[in-house]
């Protein structure tokens, strides 16, 4: 059975049973590292994309449900040559140890800053709840994503209106 | 000749109506009762304290006296009511800001009659038609528990509400019509297990706060006493013989359920319940106990009615569930970490799915720092085409009841915040912001 | 890259199959093969020979460590692997400073038994210490002989020569490129005990904070870990593990997972249960329907996890000495006696344990991110019965591991699927609970401790009684496998010796480095261990430090002297009272305060293992008295790691382990019942999430040029866990002895 999903931009067909989760539909059939397998269980954010900019906890969620709705991995946000605002940030910031749970709390960052582009710290908090980090990264990543904020409000300047 | 007939009894009543609002007028405020100086800075017993904070934990206080992440006790939490919003205050021994200048006296009229220290009456969004129940001696003994907590300087928010309702001597009126002071008395039918319940059960503890359905004006309708109700966009389910639960609770499963907050055959406390709950686990077994007995009482026994229509059609609901509930819901591990098998969860077989939607739509929140269960939130996987289409097939599935009307609309509003739904950590401490991640959608 | 098949993996390409097709025998990687060297023409013995820094003196050839190729590609060797601590950029700094290039000029190959020097485990926060020591020894020694040569080809003295940007530059301007010299240089020499190393007033590299290359990579959705390796073929292998640990299987319903979509075989070995599948979320289908239908025969029943202090004093099975001086029964002074403990903790990583194996003909490749690939060819060798020289172990990272976690297990675990299933590459991935069930955790420790304060406000005794099991199950071999326990024929578990070395174990900081005049400190020895442990980030410094310091501020309040000041009155290195008074000086610490409130603050030091890292911290923290909930609002840290060769690497380090022993020390318990472990997911062992993260944490870096590396990866463990509970008892005015400091119990002291 094939389901279409819409990646990073490009349409695939993915040849995988409806409820098989996303995450392993991103990192199985096309070949995607960013999002990373942490528990499956909607515990840890580590598989953290976005689903038409929210987001949302790609092991938990079949391939089923999505439709027509846009996906984005950490690699639909900027390149190594031409990183995002996001990534711009946390490479910046040096804000890893290990780097497994980073492309979620990238994910997470992206669509945290979509919504609101100017975030408190007790609204990072409560945003990047879902999402663990087991090196102790917290200080970089919260300052990497406050950075981001910074970079993500040049990029996309506020329109009139 | 008759419409002056009928234009003199009304001129009349006008006349008895303004008489007796002057009247209400005056007994509307009552006297201030004089600053205690060395309140704040007295002596108790430690028994009396450790008492007050079991009594506390029973009362929830926390739970409503606390802005999230602001210190406990400290007040500003807003309580969204339809008449508007009110905003508790501070009862720590802050002497200017809190209760620190209260004498026992100015407490005690509180817990009883509520009116503050000044004289003025309180809305009764602080529950103190059920607080009046409670004895003396553990008035008391909340009063050594609260003066003893580190004082905290934090400015009480005004009250937002509607008017006439910002006047607080209407309360008198709401007072006269609704509540009725006093202790309560023992059942002497009864046994002291029942009898301690249910002064734990319908005092301090206020279950028909949540869980007995209020008039128009805000009161308690004491005549459907504990057909259910509603708290924070949650349903308080009924617990009476109306009580959903597939399996039908006994005192052993609502004992553990009060306790530690999930039972095997019911799954776990949550939303504002969670609260409840985490705050009874530091309660003494006995009293924990005899609320089940009391509780069990008025639920009374009947058959299971668990259903599971494995065979119905493998339609779109049949793979939803597959792909997003049969994960965790059909594993082996057990609770409170592995799912509630849905033919046995109340929320499914509930009269109104608002629960439900709840669950699936913000999930349970993880509690930092504490083991508690972790459920992912669903509102921004699912669209509401396929929320509702999961949803009926769950409901057809594991419920025996009829199909729930109105499902689209309730999903749409919850997910804008058109309903607010508080959503909390299984554990019930830390407060999550109202509809994580659901607007916009 | 984003549609169709992946490309095929990078380090696969290095699989036995190219290099021996394409070499046509042993050469490649294997001439500088020290441990391959040792297989096959064992050294005679020869009189004791010369120390050599760091690791150089186990791998003693210099060609082990650099290669340098006529075409100037330059290769440092280190048998240390990259385990999210990141230690890449520092070991090239070294090497590259040494060599005089810059350091994109140099590629490093890290832990491959095919290829570095065994340097055991990465370990301990001595990759720095060992690894960067000996490249940087042979790095100098290589610069020295390339300018040899290149003074004998001109005929002039060496003296003025140097090395810059791959080139030996003479003091006319000549020049001649390293790729030209190497014919003539014969690297494959013992390097000497004395290096002519560069002074660090010139250093170029070393004291820099260099940007990490992987972290562009890992950020861009590069293929960075041991997941992300994607061989032509590659098949999804899951295994079936049971709730209790040891039990035994009696049988599982093997034909429908066999007859389920995509299944490629079901493997059975004794009570080694596994599927293996075309697709990933195939293989997880059909491990599901395993578990159902298993039926397991129960291992031993566990002890009662809230009596496990009594069960450590009940099965001591010998006491050591690990240190002894004076009497410190006959010494005066005011006694403070106090009981702590710590409960069995997991690693936790936030990637469960993934291995990669494939066996082609007789030869086995596995990629693993275990600490000790070389321990770990060995082990898997023995347990598959093949010969060592046929099983290559490959590095690949993966997530941070904070010590010996689920890696070696599902390397072996994979490699005994893949020797099932020849030519077939496997994938096995742990799922979550798996790991938290499975790993090799850090063992509990009841510590007993007694001291007294003598004349002058100064200590005069320390008696510290130790119970505890061995900290680590490795090297272990097959015994310490879970594959070897479960496997037909199973291999006994693995049993710790009691063993006291200068770096320590389970006694690791348990004797405090503080001047007292006397001291006993005893390890009463566990052998029995009712689930499998093995080394966890610091081994026994967390739990030691922790009781130390509680002691120290406990006997500073009975001396009535501040808790900072009563640490300097008792130390003397000056490298000691420097980080003790520039944490202090940094944090504006001015005194404990009275307790009541609901904010307070705590202090602590420890030299790690009494011989590394120096680190002390201040912090402050916020108690929630209603639920006993604390939050560690603001450190602020000073570390002498020795010279710093990536001051901001250091300073991650230290950060993350603040933050990893903050959440040890306020959260985690691994939780168990007679059956088996309960706390198997991130609800039932909940770590610190962003709600529980600090205002502020500040970690200040003392630099010494020219002194040894310390390592800094453990450092923080110990002196965090110690200032948080100072912190605690400075709060509310009671201490809570027993790890964690839980809601509950935090609550339950307020109310005592
Ligand atoms: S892997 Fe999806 S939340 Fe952990
Ligand atoms: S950086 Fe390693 S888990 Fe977050």
């Amino acid at each position: 059975m094939a389901t279409t999903l819409k990646v990073n931009g490009a349409e695939t067909r993915v040849d995988a049973a409806p409820e098989t989760p996303l995450l392993y539909a991103l990192r199985d059939d096309l070949g995607l590292n960013g999002p990373k397998y942490g528990c499956g269980l909607g515990q840890c954010g580590a598989c953290t994309v976005l689903v038409d900019g929210r987001a949302v906890l790609s092991c938990v969620t079949p391939i089923s449900v999505i439709g027509s709705r846009a996906v984005e991995t950490v690699e639909g946000l900027g390149t190594a040559e031409a990183p995002g605002p996001v990534q711009r940030a946390f490479i910046e910031l040096q804000a890893m140890q290990c780097g497994y749970c980073i492309p979620g709390m990238m994910m997470r960052t992206e669509a945290l800053l979509r919504d609101n582009p100017d975030p408190q710290d007790h609204e990072i908090r409560a945003a990047f709840q879902t999402n663990l980090c087991r090196c102790g990264t917290h200080m970089r990543i919260m300052k990497a994503i406050r950075r981001a904020a910074e970079l993500y409000r040049d990029a996309n300047p506020v329109q009139e209106g | 000749m008759r419409a002056e007939g009928i234009l003199r009894l009304l001129a009349g009543l006008v006349v008895l109506a303004v008489l007796g609002l002057a009247a209400f007028l005056l007994l509307a405020r009552r006297a201030e009762i004089a600053p205690d100086a060395s309140a704040a800075t007295r002596e108790f017993a430690p028994e009396l304290v450790a008492r007050g904070a079991d009594l506390a934990a029973v009362g929830n206080c926390v739970a409503c006296h606390t802005e999230p992440g602001e210190p406990a006790f400290a007040g500003g939490f807003d309580l969204p009511t339809p008449f508007g919003d009110i905003f508790s205050t501070n009862i720590t021994p802050d002497p200017e800001t809190g209760i620190g200048n209260w004498s026992l006296d100015a407490f005690r009229r509180a817990m009883r009659q509520g009116v503050d220290r000044e004289g003025n009456h309180l809305y009764p969004a602080f529950p103190y038609d059920q607080y009046t129940r409670i004895s003396d001696a553990d008035i008391e003994a909340l009063y050594a528990y609260l003066m003893t907590r580190p004082a905290i300087r934090r400015e009480d928010t005004p009250n937002e509400l509607i008017f006439p309702l910002g006047f607080r001597p209407v309360l008198a009126g709401w007072k006269f019509l609704f509540f009725d002071e006093g202790e309560r008395p023992v059942q002497s039918d009864k046994s002291e297990d029942w009898n301690r319940g249910a002064y734990l059960a319908e005092g301090l503890g206020h279950c028909s706060g949540c869980h007995t359905p209020r008039n128009a004006f805000g009161a308690l309708a004491e005549s459907r006493h504990f057909d259910g109700g509603e708290a924070e966009g949650w349903q308080a389910v009924a617990l009476n013989a109306a009580n959903p639960a597939p399996i039908p609770w006994t005192e052993d499963s609502l004992y553990q359920y009060l306790h530690q907050g999930w039972n095997e055959t019911h799954g776990i406390a949550a939303g504002p319940m969670a609260e409840v709950t985490a705050n009874l686990r530091f309660l003494p077994d006995a009293d924990v106990r005899a609320m089940a007995v009391y509780l069990m009482d008025q639920m009374g026994t009947r058959e299971p009615r668990v259903t599971d229509r494995a065979d119905l059609a493998a339609d779109r609901g049949a793979e939803l569930y597959a792909g997003i509930c049969a994960q965790c819901h059909e594993d082996s591990k057990p609770l409170s970490f592995g799912g509630v098998a849905l033919s046995q969860s109340t929320p499914v077989s509930a009269p109104h799915p608002q629960n439900l939607v709840n669950l699936v739509m913000f999930g349970l929140p993880p509690a930092d720092g504490e083991a508690a269960p972790i459920m992912p939130p669903f509102a921004d996987a699912l669209d509401d085409a396929d929320m509702v289409t999961l949803l009926t097939y769950l409901r057809a599935r594991f419920s025996a009841a009829p199909a729930w009307q109105g499902l689209d609309r309730i999903v749409r509003d919850t997910r804008s915040g058109e309903y607010p739904v508080t959503t909390l950590p299984p554990n019930g401490i830390e407060r999550g912001p109202a509809n994580v991640n659901a607007a916009g959608g | 890259m984003m549609s169709g098949r992946p490309e095929t993996a990078k380090p696969f390409d290095l699989s036995r199959r190219q290099v021996i097709a394409g070499a046509g025998g042993l050469i490649v990687g294997y001439t500088f093969l020290p441990a391959f060297a040792q297989v096959a023409a064992p050294e005679a013995p020869a009189p004791e020979p010369a120390h050599l820094p760091g690791s150089l003196d186990d791998t003693r050839l210099l060609d082990a460590w650099i290669h340098i190729a006529p075409d100037d590609a330059i290769t440092a060797f280190s048998g240390k692997a990259e385990l999210g601590q990141s230690i890449k950029v520092p070991l090239k700094q070294i090497a590259a400073e040494e060599l005089g290039i810059g350091i994109d000029q140099l590629t490093l190959v890290n832990a491959d038994t095919g290829r570095t020097p065994d340097e055991g485990f990465t370990a301990g926060s001595m990759t720095i210490q060992y690894s960067g020591t000996a490249l940087r020894n042979a790095a100098a020694q290589v610069r020295v002989l390339l300018i040899a040569a290149a003074a004998r080809r001109w005929g002039i003295a060496p003296d003025g020569l140097r090395a810059e940007n791959r080139q030996i530059i003479a003091p006319d301007g000549r020049t001649l490129r390293f790729g030209e010299l190497v014919a003539e240089t014969d690297l494959h020499v013992e390097a000497l005990p004395e290096s002519p190393l560069t002074d660090p007033a010139n250093f170029r590299l070393i004291g820099q904070s260099l940007p990490r290359p992987d972290i562009a990579l890992k950020a861009t959705g590069g293929a960075a870990f041991i997941q992300d390796l994607r061989p032509e073929g590659m098949v999804h292998a899951r295994v079936i593990r049971p709730a209790s640990p040891g039990a035994t299987l009696i049988e599982a319903d093997i034909a429908a997972a066999e007859a389920m979509p995509g299944v490629v075989a079901v493997i059975r070995d004794g009570s080694f249960l596994a599927v293996v599948a075309e697709r990933e979320f195939q293989a997880i289908g059909a491990m599901r329907v395993l578990q159902a239908s298993a039926n397991w025969q129960d291992g031993p029943a566990l002890p009662d996890q809230t009596a496990m202090s009594a069960w450590l004093e009940a099965n001591v099975s010998e006491t050591g000495t690990v240190a002894e001086e004076g009497d410190p029964d006959a010494a005066e002074g005011e006694t403070y006696e106090a009981v702590f403990t710590r409960p069995y903790l997991m690693h936790g990583s936030i990637g469960p344990s993934c291995a990669l194996a494939v066996l082609e003909r007789d030869d086995m490749t596995v990629w693993s991110h275990t600490q000790g690939v070389f321990a770990d060819r060995d082990a898997i060798a023995e347990l598959l019965n093949m010969d060592p020289a046929r099983v290559r172990v490959i590095h690949a990272e993966g997530a941070g591991c904070y010590g010996h976690n689920g890696a070696d297990d599902a390397a072996a675990d994979a490699a005994l699927i893949a020797s099932k299933l020849p030519g077939r590459p496997i994938r096995l991935v742990w799922m979550r609970e798996q790991e938290h069930a499975n790993e090799p955790y850090g063992p509990p420790m009841l510590l007993k401790l007694r001291a007294k304060l003598g004349d002058g406000g100064m200590i005069s005794a320390w008696s510290y009684d130790l119970y505890s099991s061995t900290h680590t199950g490795r090297p272990g071999g097959p015994p310490a496998l879970l594959a070897g326990q479960m496997k037909a024929d199973p291999y006994p578990p693995f049993v710790g010796k009691l063993s006291i070395v200068p770096t320590g174990n389970g006694d690791r900081n348990a004797n405090p480095y503080y001047t007292i005049p006397n001291r006993r400190i005893l390890w009463n020895f566990i052998e029995a261990a009712p689930l499998r442990i093995s080394s966890l980030r610091a081994l026994g410094a967390f739990a030691n430090v922790f009781a130390v310091e509680s002691a120290m501020d406990e006997l500073a309040l009975m001396a009535g002297t501040d808790p900072v000041e009563f640490r300097l009155r008792h130390l003397e290195d000056p490298r000691a009272r420097d980080v003790v008074e520039r944490a202090a000086t940094e944090f504006g610490w001015s005194g404990i305060g009275e307790p009541g409130g609901t904010r307070g603050v705590g202090f602590a030091y420890a030299r790690y293992k009494n011989l590394a890292s120096y680190l002390a911290l201040a912090v402050e923290i916020e108690v929630d008295p209603a639920v006993g909930d604390v939050r560690l609002v603001r450190a602020v840290a000073a570390i002498d790691a020795g010279e710093a060769v990536s001051p901001d690497g250091i300073i991650n380090q230290t950060e993350g382990g603040i933050l990893q022993s903050m959440s040890w020390t306020l959260f985690e318990t691994v939780t168990f019942d007679q059956g088996g472990i309960t706390s198997t997911d991130w609800s039932s062992y909940p770590i610190l999430r962003f709600s529980h993260v600090p205002d502020s944490v500040a970690v200040h870096v003392i630099d010494r040029p020219g002194q040894p590396y310390l390592g800094a990866g453990e450092a923080a463990q110990g002196p965090t866990c110690g200032a948080i509970g100072n912190a605690l008892r400075n709060t509310i005015g009671r201490r809570v002895h027993d790890l964690p400091l839980s809601r509950e119990r935090v609550r339950h002291a307020l109310q005592a």
